[in-house]
């Protein structure tokens, strides 16, 4: 694992997309792992794109990656795609839109299957952009899986949250919606050659202007992905949303919210992790036959297992 | 917990744009509970081998109808040999006639695949290569 380490830190890509899959397994040497290389990170720009499926978030990040690496700065890109609720697969397709950047070196893209996760990212995504901010990628972006209203987990993650919209949505009242609607910094309404794009821009505007006096206007900008329209200014509010948190209480207090979040989940993936080994030394075929008899109820079982972690545990 | 899912590179090298081939594995192996990594249409063995790299693929499945196939399957392999990836899996399939065969499992090739394989065959046989390659590591 050490050298495995080292050499990722050292620019080696086959060792970087190691360290990614171990996370993803949730290899139980991952977290001494992150552990060490946590002091080396806090410097890359860490921006969410998301969007329902086929807004073109996936030809928006590769303009944006572009536009990034004409300013020289060495990108990491996370596209996670849905993994199958049947068999587990996935197609990972994201990068068919990226592949020009695939042979630059400056550039590492990973494709990710949610594996079960809900919020519109993986398992994984979390800890290996902490990975690739210690191996010293300036900019990170991940890219959420195609979202519907409420898959806004992205927000835990990222510094900096573009939603990309598309013409044709729905009224108004789709766009006052809490959820999808709320968690954006910056505004993309893509496919601006279509109809209907001035209707989307007006509302998300006036929705914009339903609050008044807050620390930070999310900008609304027109792009056409296909041919980069409107992506220079896009990235320019991008930036100057990171420079914004840096010098605003706003920005402390996201990124205070985002390091309780970051415990919360540690925490939650080792009591995870105890459980199901717990439950799995438990489940006897006794153990079962007496719930299938109904002699034994899920709800005692539960306890009985949590106790034999944590002992003396009831459940209220 | 600890779940190694197989992870597998489905790729288009060269100039044909005819990917039903490709798509109809790719979903196989997705049925299988495999993640397929699909690379698109016209990539050349840099991009492919760069993707395969980047992704942490156990495998690659390349796809060719253009007759191409011993360029760019001798191609890919060497450049993963020389990027010390040369554990990699590498199979495909395509129009490619049977008495190209034996010299691109010469090569390195895992297995080549012609029409009218069934996909389950090519699941097995992927899943027991991936499972041999993990027993070495």
């Amino acid at each position: 694992m050490d050298a495995l380490l080292e050499k990722a830190l050292g620019g080696d890509i086959r060792s970087i997309a190691r360290i990614i899959s171990l996370i993803e397994n949730d290899n139980p040497e991952k977290d001494v792992l992150l552990k060490r290389i946590y002091p080396m990170t806090g410097n890359a720009i860490v921006l969410g794109i998301t969007g329902s499926p086929g807004a073109g978030k996936s030809t928006l990040t590769d303009k944006v990656i572009e536009h990034f690496r004409s300013q020289e700065k060495k990108v990491g890109v996370i596209a996670v795609d849905p993994s199958s609720p049947f068999s587990g697969g996935a197609i990972l397709a994201d990068r068919i839109r990226m592949q020009r950047h695939t042979g630059d070196p400056g550039v590492y893209i990973r494709s990710m299957g949610t594996r079960g996760s809900l919020g519109g990212l993986s398992r994984g995504t979390r800890e290996s952009v902490i990975l690739l901010d210690a191996c010293g990628y300036d900019v990170i972006i991940i890219e959420t899986v195609g979202v519907g209203q409420s898959e806004v987990d992205i927000i835990k993650i990222a510094d900096t949250v573009c939603l990309v919209l598309v013409p044709g949505m729905g009224d108004d009242i789709q766009i006052m919606k809490a959820g999808i609607m709320e968690i954006a910094n910056v505004f993309a309404i893509n496919k601006a050659d279509k109809p209907g794009v001035d209707r989307v821009a007006a509302e998300v505007r006036l929705m914009l202007d339903l609050v008044k006096e807050r620390p930070w206007v999310p900008p609304v900008h027109l792009t056409i992905a296909e041919n980069g329209s409107g992506i220079d200014e896009l990235v320019e509010s991008i930036v100057s949303h990171g420079v914004f948190l840096k010098n605003n209480p706003d920005g402390v207090r996201r990124e205070w919210r985002r390091l309780a979040f970051e415990v919360e989940e540690i925490l939650l993936q080792h009591i995870t992790r105890m459980a199901e080994k717990s439950w799995n030394a438990y489940k006897t075929d006794e153990v079962m036959e007496q719930l299938l008899s109904r002699k034994s109820n899920p709800y005692t079982v539960a306890e009985d297992v949590l106790s034999k972690i944590i002992p003396g545990t009831r459940m209220v | 917990m600890d779940e190694r899912k197989i992870r597998v590179v489905v790729a288009k090298p060269g100039l044909d744009g005819h990917d039903r081939g490709a798509k109809v594995v790719a979903r196989a192996l997705r049925d299988a509970g495999m993640e397929v990594i699909y690379t698109g249409l016209r990539q050349t063995p840099e991009q492919i081998v760069e993707t395969v790299l980047q992704e942490d693929a156990d495998a690659v499945g390349i796809s060719i109808l253009s007759g191409a196939h011993t360029f760019y399957f001798t191609k890919i392999i060497n450049m993963l040999r020389e990027k010390d990836a040369g554990d990699i899996i590498v199979f495909g399939g395509g129009v490619i006639p049977d008495s190209d065969i034996p010299a691109l499992l010469e090569a390195g090739a895992g297995a080549v695949f012609g029409p009218g394989t069934s996909t389950t065959v090519c699941v097995e046989w992927l899943e027991e290569a991936v499972a041999k390659k993990r027993a070495k590591e």
